[in-house]
């Protein structure tokens, strides 16, 4: 177990020097000169080189590389190219609100997923299951910006009933969760159908296993079975696909941030992205692949410890 | 199963003489997606005959009308057809979708046959760009590469097949790994057959089943990403009518009308909706062991 955690960890920070090689060569690879491109066609050449002095661009790509790695190693992300504010600081801004968006889209998924595929199971092939499958399908299907659009259309701008923009007035908790209500729901709509057809199948595999029949014939009563024995085995692969999910919805909330205009972490690496400001997309994008890495990796960790049939170190094999 | 004869009325017999389409079409579900699917790709194939109207023309004095007679889904911000520019639309979605598994499936097949099959160092080196390409969601990478690379067709197909191209790989891989080690291949090794052939003509054959089923099952993920791309302005240039251009022009305009935003998002879950279906009675068909187990 140690020796795979050590090794899972080495095999990380591998995958997290090969991200930051390839941020720093995307801007090489292809044409066009970011400074150019933010300081426009008009610049003096010395505004120019002094902008890529700032930006490191006028040294070599592993001196580059190794100063990025530094600063990182240091507490920095770098600075703004636009505003010259530190990159930690808008970061720090930006991702507790992408990660607030994600954990209570990820909390009502999980709400509304989980009993949806529980009473699925437990009543197959009858008509609500037959209506749930084909809500959750449909759910599963609607890509999240369509969700949030429509959302936005029906709730503020039809019904006036709800928010849609913004985060609310600074200090009014209540405000604050009224406009996290569309935003989240509409990044929670794919997940709530995927983890419902997911509970579905992982518990009705579960309820033909031996050991499930086995205490029916000693007289269990159902109810134990089904909530008690079945679905902790049941959970273990919605478990593990949790981490995945944190991940593709800090991916979902780039849309949706942009959709509710919401200052979060999607919103700051479009803007960055718009204005070429490429010191801020490198940094931004490397802290959501260190989050998206970790989410996986303990979600990996957690799976172990909730089903010790799976063996860590033989599962490559 | 049926262990008596069931009996056949003569839409069944039709049914059994498609081999594959036939027991697609059984399941009620897959029949849907076959024909939502069918639907969208005749409409891409014959959008000149089926759009009454060509996709930009403008017709300023009825914009932002809702649907009518003259135009069945109403006009968008600048009096353009919505209909005629959802049926052109399903072009756009087919001329990236198709191209861009096709590269995912193509490189990440060869490079999941080539790491399962050499092994060692090589194994490892592909396995870790790998990793190192799935360390960011998606739409990020896909972000970052089409911010510097420009918004256009041809960027956005190169870029959805790199972003899809991990999972191709890994499954590939993982399957040549274990076929690799099976008796009949030793035993065609002891014979002395050649990589090539064994390759070619004993692992290719047996892997194959589940690249083909996932690129089946992620050509309306493939879709919706490319709108997705086209909403955030990154996709293909206007005034080319992709879905995600329709959604984004009508976001621009939500205040003013709901009709492009209703209509393209619908059209967007529908495709999906039936790709779906379809892709799962396919999978159910061709590999039962795989059912429900990616939930999808």
């Amino acid at each position: 177990m140690l020796v795979y955690i050590v090794k899972r960890i080495l095999m990380t920070l591998l995958v997290l020097l090969l991200v930051v090689v390839f941020l720093t060569l995307l801007v090489h690879i292809v044409p066009g000169d970011p400074v150019t491109m933010i300081l426009g066609p008009r610049a003096t050449p010395s505004l120019i080189a002094q902008m890529r002095s700032a930006m490191d661009l006028d040294k070599p790509i592993y001196v580059q590389i190794g100063h990025f790695l530094w600063n990182i190693l240091h507490g920095s992300l770098g600075v703004d190219a636009t505003t010259g504010m530190p990159i930690t600081t808008l970061i720090g801004d930006s991702l507790p609100q992408t990660l607030i968006l994600a954990l209570s889209s990820l909390l009502l998924a999980i709400l509304l997923g989980v009993p949806i595929g529980m009473y699925s199971a437990t009543h197959t092939n009858s008509l609500p299951d037959r209506i749930l499958t084909i809500v959750s399908i449909s759910l599963t299907t609607t890509p999240s910006y369509v969700a949030g659009l429509f959302l936005l259309l029906i709730f503020a701008v039809d019904l006036h009933a709800l928010p849609a923009m913004g985060l609310g007035r600074a200090g009014d908790t209540l405000d604050y969760l009224k406009h996290l209500i569309l935003p989240s729901v509409a990044l929670a709509i794919t997940w709530i159908g995927y983890l419902g057809r997911l509970v579905r199948t992982s518990l009705l595999e579960v309820l033909n296993e031996t050991y499930v029949r086995a205490s029916r014939a000693a007289g269990v009563s159902e109810r134990l079975i089904r909530y008690r024995y079945a679905l902790k085995n049941a959970l273990i692969p919605t478990v593990a696909i949790l981490g995945v999910g944190l991940g593709s919805l800090m991916g979902g909330a780039v849309f949706i941030e942009i959709i509710f205009t919401r200052p979060g972490m999607g919103l700051l690496i479009y803007d960055a992205i718009q204005t070429r400001n490429y010191p801020l997309v490198r940094a931004g994008v490397f802290v959501v692949a260190v989050l998206f890495v970790l989410a996986n990796f303990i979600a990996d960790l957690v799976y172990t410890y909730l089903d010790p049939r799976i063996q860590l170190n033989k599962r490559k094999a | 199963m049926q262990y008596f004869e069931k009996p056949t009325s003569p839409f069944q017999k039709a049914l059994d003489r498609i081999p594959l389409l036939g027991d697609i079409l059984r399941q009620p579900l897959g029949a849907i997606g076959f024909v939502i699917v069918l639907m969208f790709f005749i409409s891409a194939i014959f959008a000149p005959l089926i759009a009454p109207y060509d996709y930009a023309r403008q017709d300023i004095p009825n914009r932002m009308e809702g649907p009518s007679a003259k135009y069945w889904l109403g006009t968008d911000n600048l009096g353009r057809d919505l209909f005629s520019r959802l049926v052109y639309g399903s072009r756009i979605a087919f001329e990236t979708a198709l191209p861009s598994v096709g590269i995912a499936l193509t490189v990440g097949m060869l490079l999941g046959l080539i790491a399962g099959y050499v092994g060692g160092w090589l194994d490892n080196i592909i396995v870790v760009l790998m990793d190192t390409l799935q360390a960011f969601p998606s739409i990020m990478l896909s972000l970052a590469i089409l911010a510097l690379l420009g918004p256009s067709l041809i960027n956005v197909i190169i870029v959805i097949g790199l972003t899809w191209m991990p999972n191709y790989a890994r499954v590939v891989r993982a399957q040549t790994l274990s076929i690799r080690e099976k008796a009949y291949v030793e035993a065609e090794r002891s014979l002395g057959a050649t990589d090539r052939r064994l390759l070619l003509s004993h692992i290719l054959p047996n892997v194959i089943a589940s690249p083909l089923i996932m690129a089946a099952m992620d050509l309306p993920w493939v879709i919706t990403f490319e709108a997705g791309l086209s909403f955030l302005g990154l996709g293909v240039r206007p005034p080319t009518p992709s879905w995600g251009a329709i959604l984004s022009e009508g976001f621009d305009h939500i205040f003013e009308t709901p009709w492009p935003i209703l209509w393209s998002g619908l059209t967007l879950a529908l495709i999906t909706l039936g790709f779906t279906l379809f892709g799962e009675a396919l999978r159910d068909v061709l590999d039962p062991r795989l059912s429900g187990t990616r939930g999808l």
